[in-house]
């Protein structure tokens, strides 16, 4: 499956099972340049497949917080097991985001 | 009992996972919880993406861990022989970040305090960095708690 999957305005990242330093690097320039390219009103992060993500993945999600900021749009994680949810609510991030 | 590894790779992202399934495997002898096994996984990820970007900006160096399993009790160090740090207790601070520009939250030594009973770091500028970190794991935690 690939990573990008855009349904409409809404873009679907489906993330890897391991969400980290050297994964998200590729994430984030995936991301925006297609919603630099395309109209995209809603990133949804779908992590089925993550079973594991550091404090790297909450830095990607906040920069993707502000870019989509900046285009009037929005973010919002989908499928987050215990270890995810526990993850993003230590860092604060759901004040941004939708869950 | 008491049983030690020493564990050193290349300081390329493609080794933050071999690190971390390799230390979490290495302290299954404990009987872990699973969330003590995520516990681990994340705080050794946290330690050893800071030596490789910030221990190590330029180039491929090494990145040593050191890991005693004693009692119920796991204890680790985390090294590199980079550039080191003149204010570690602004390093630990939370948010803070010396490298904005790669999206870092700043959150590194907030998860790592989090997951493990203790961290301390020893840091001088151009000698290197250690993180040293310990948890009480399995049945020790749990009579920790009481």
């Amino acid at each position: 499956m690939d990573m990008l999957e855009l349904k409409g305005s809404r873009l679907v990242v489906h993330l890897p099972e391991e969400v980290d330093h050297h994964s998200t690097e590729d994430i984030r320039r995936s991301v925006d340049e297609l919603v630099e390219r395309q109209p995209v009103e809603e990133v949804e992060f779908d992590f089925s497949r993550t079973a594991f993500m550091d404090s790297a993945g909450i830095g990607m999600l906040l920069g993707r917080y502000k870019v989509m900021r900046a285009l009037n749009g929005r973010i919002m994680v989908s499928h987050i097991d215990r270890q995810i949810r526990r993850i993003l609510s230590m860092s604060g991030i759901q004040k941004f985001i939708q869950m | 009992m008491k049983n030690e590894m020493t564990l050193a790779f290349d300081s390329i992202s493609e080794n933050e996972g071999f690190a971390r399934v390799a230390v979490a495997a290495f302290a299954t002898q404990l009987n872990p919880t699973l969330e003590e096994v995520a516990d681990i996984r994340t705080a050794v990820s946290e330690a050893v993406t800071n030596a490789i970007i910030h221990g190590y900006p330029d180039g491929v160096h090494t990145v040593v861990i050191r890991a005693i399993l004693s009692e119920e009790t796991l204890e680790l160090w985390v090294t590199d022989e980079g550039v080191g740090m003149e204010d570690v207790k602004q390093a630990m601070e939370p948010l803070y970040t010396s490298r904005p520009e790669l999206e870092r939250s700043g959150m590194g030594f907030m998860f790592m305090e989090a997951f493990m009973d203790q961290v301390e770091v020893q840091s001088a500028p151009g000698v290197g960095t250690t993180v040293y970190m310990k948890k009480k794991i399995g049945r020790g935690a749990a009579e920790q708690e009481g």
